[in-house]
């Protein structure tokens, strides 16, 4: 899919962004959706971006567990990204390797290489809503956001922590969410979350994320130091704090393949 | 192994290293074992609960922007009561060379090919390191140069391996062994270069949409060594080990279809005899599915529910004993914080009573701390001389392993 020179998505960015300048009446969803292209547009050309994070868990009784992972994430247009994280710890995973070719509707790709058996394991993307690693981030959370994920309903314009926000609803449009809906609070400058509320198949609210710190980088992508979120029913928690972030680092497909999965350090 | 073209590998491995030094990092474990048998031995030379340590560092440094890198990773057992359980080895001192159409690996390395459970038709590169574990999972570090051809088409792996390594077996007073006991000391080779034989070895492997396959070719000394009736310089009976020249193709397929893995590995070989003592050209097979039921009961936790049937056509005459078999296992993962996970399997044998039943599972407790609890139970076997796991009818045991990761 990244071989197409054209990219597809930007034909529809650009008659749907073009729309609400001559159309009075946008509906709540087409604002949704013409938001989401902002900002999908925004983030677009950064080519590809390496970081490294450490994970804090915490449970309801506040001992905490930490994990550090390093990741490197190859933008594909008109698709989603492929994206491999290596895990450095807790020690006895250390070496273990994900890779995922991430896509909007159609199931992701994933391997795991296990490093005692020296096994690159096909997994299933089934376990969407499942925890990442034992924390409070699923799978969902953490994966590529495509435009073409969600569908959308722009509820209002707010102000939170002193900047000013559009209010979106999103409804996840592919299978297997542990969701029904998730509310973000997107900053209108940066185009980018400062809080996200997801809600449950039982449409209970589950948990909220935070972001904090955002930085800029290549003076036009927006990266947050600092993600929170906090499960309402386990009263678990789980932190992530952002560094080394780099982007048009010069990686290629051959640096997300199954064999610079086996040697991934 | 000791082979000439071995030590030129390693000598080529250590020579290829820049003499500057580079900040490499270490990781490793150490683990103590407890092994408890709900049984008295068969044989009363044989121990009853052992208590065994092992090490496992590993040091790892990259340079040229980390397209090359040197790994090392020596294991060593100390255990209580088997001397051939106490053992060293070198798993890995390989050498990396990676560019953007090939890789290339010397050195002393693991390789593992394949996609069943139950148990690696296919895996066929390094020799099981037997006194390690009973499944066949732990194996022994093998010389050699691989050339991996990077396209579209998939990967093309070129191996040479200089070096055979003999199997692992537990000793007189070790549980879990063949009854009689294998006499290793006495093992013999077809090939008049014996432990110096060059093997080769080549695998295609790629990947299109839900199905990832592999197609594989070995041309060397066997692995699974025939085993012949002979005596010990005592007069007492032993078992010995006899590695002949074999020819092997091997095909490995999986299907990711949504919550459903499909599975296959098959393989042909010649040159292998069987127990008869006949070299015949058979054909066996593991292939089964692993179904995932992702949050179970509203939790966090996945369970799977896995089936496979292990075939081989050479029957009572194989030898494996899992000629006419089926696995059915379930495997539970709790996805919490400390990752715990159980797999609890059984193979039952189509042809007689024999039932195999294996637990294994493990939790994290700290940040690097893990502990592992395993066991085997061997159910109804026969006592009789045609039944391979014969030796094992006495030896049920459930293992307490706590290891400390660095």
């Amino acid at each position: 899919m990244h071989n197409f020179p054209v990219n597809l998505k930007y034909i529809g960015i650009l008659i749907l962004t073009s729309l609400p300048l001559f159309a009075a009446a946008e509906t709540a969803e087409e604002k949704g959706l013409a938001i989401a292209i902002e900002t999908d547009r925004r983030d677009t050309g950064w080519q590809s971006q390496t970081a490294s994070l450490e994970m804090v868990l915490r449970n309801r009784h506040g001992q905490e567990s930490k994990r550090t992972i390093r990741t490197k994430t190859l933008e594909v247009s008109g698709d989603g990204d492929k994206s491999m994280s290596i895990f450095d710890s807790p020690r006895d995973i250390k070496g273990t390797a994900f890779l995922s070719y991430t896509h909007a509707l159609v199931p992701d790709e994933q391997w795991l290489y296990l490093p005692a058996l020296k096994r690159v394991k096909r997994i299933s993307s089934n376990n969407k809503s499942g925890p990442f690693m034992g924390s409070e981030f699923s799978y969902e959370d953490l994966s590529s956001q495509e435009v073409e994920k969600y569908t959308y309903k722009y509820l209002r314009t707010e102000e939170l922590d002193g900047r000013e926000v559009f209010v979106i609803e999103r409804k996840p449009a592919y299978k297997h969410s542990g969701y029904t809906r998730l509310i973000s609070w997107l900053d209108t400058e940066m185009y980018q979350p400062l809080k996200i509320e997801f809600y449950d198949r039982k449409k209970a609210l589950l948990k909220t994320l935070t972001y904090s710190d955002y930085q800029q980088y290549e003076n036009q992508f927006w990266r947050p130091t600092h993600m929170s979120v906090v499960n309402h029913i386990t009263k678990k928690s789980t932190d992530l704090h952002w560094k080394d972030y780099r982007f048009k680092t010069g990686l290629t497909d051959r640096d997300f393949d199954r064999n610079s999965l086996k040697r991934a350090r | 192994m000791g082979a000439r073209v071995s030590t030129l590998i390693l000598s080529a491995t250590l020579a290829s290293i820049p003499a500057f030094s580079y900040s490499g990092e270490w990781s490793g474990y150490i683990s103590g074992e407890f092994r408890a048998f709900t049984n008295s031995p068969a044989d009363a030379r044989q121990h009853d609960n052992n208590f065994s340590f092992a090490a496992q560092p590993e040091y790892y440094t990259d340079w040229d922007n980390g397209q090359q890198s040197l790994t090392i990773v020596p294991f060593v057992r100390w255990d209580e009561n088997d001397d051939n359980r106490s053992h060293a080895d070198i798993r890995e001192l390989t050498w990396l060379k990676a560019t953007d159409n090939w890789e290339l690996r010397t050195g002393i390395r693991k390789v593992f090919w394949g996609v069943t459970e139950s148990q690696h038709l296919v895996d066929i590169i390094n020799q099981t390191d037997l006194v390690e574990a009973t499944d066949g999972e732990e194996k022994l570090g093998q010389p050699m140069i691989n050339l991996a051809l990077i396209s579209n088409w998939g990967t093309l792996d070129l191996f040479v391996l200089p070096g055979f390594r003999e199997r692992t077996f537990p000793g007189e007073k070790g549980r879990l062994r063949f009854a009689p006991r294998i006499d290793t000391d006495q093992a013999i080779y077809q090939s008049s270069e014996k432990d110096q034989h060059i093997d080769y070895a080549a695998r295609w492997a790629h990947y299109l949409g839900d199905w990832d396959v592999g197609l594989s070719y070995f041309n060397g000394t066997s692995r699974d060594p025939h085993i012949m009736f002979g005596q010990d310089d005592k007069g007492q009976p032993v078992l010995i080990p006899h590695y002949e020249l074999i020819e092997q193709w091997g095909l490995d397929l999986q299907a990711t279809l949504g919550d459903w893995l499909w599975k296959a590995e098959i393989i042909n070989r010649s040159g292998q005899s069987d127990i008869s003592g006949q070299k015949k050209n058979y054909t066996a097979l593991t292939a089964g599915f692993e179904y995932t039921i992702v949050g179970i009961a509203q939790s966090n936790a996945d369970l799977g529910i896995i089936s496979e049937i292990l075939y081989d056509e050479r029957g009572d005459d194989a030898l494996t004993p899992f000629a006419n078999d089926i696995l059915l296992a379930s495997r539970l993962t709790l996805n919490d914080e400390q990752s715990t996970e159980f797999l609890l399997g059984m193979i039952f044998d189509n042809d007689d009573t024999a039932r195999l039943l294996t637990l294994e599972s493990s939790r994290r407790f700290g940040d690097n701390w893990k502990i592992t609890l395993e066991g085997q139970a061997f159910i109804d076997i026969p006592n009789t001389n045609t039944e391979l796991l014969r030796g094992v009818r006495r030896d049920s045991y459930l293992q307490l392993e706590i290891a400390r990761y660095f």
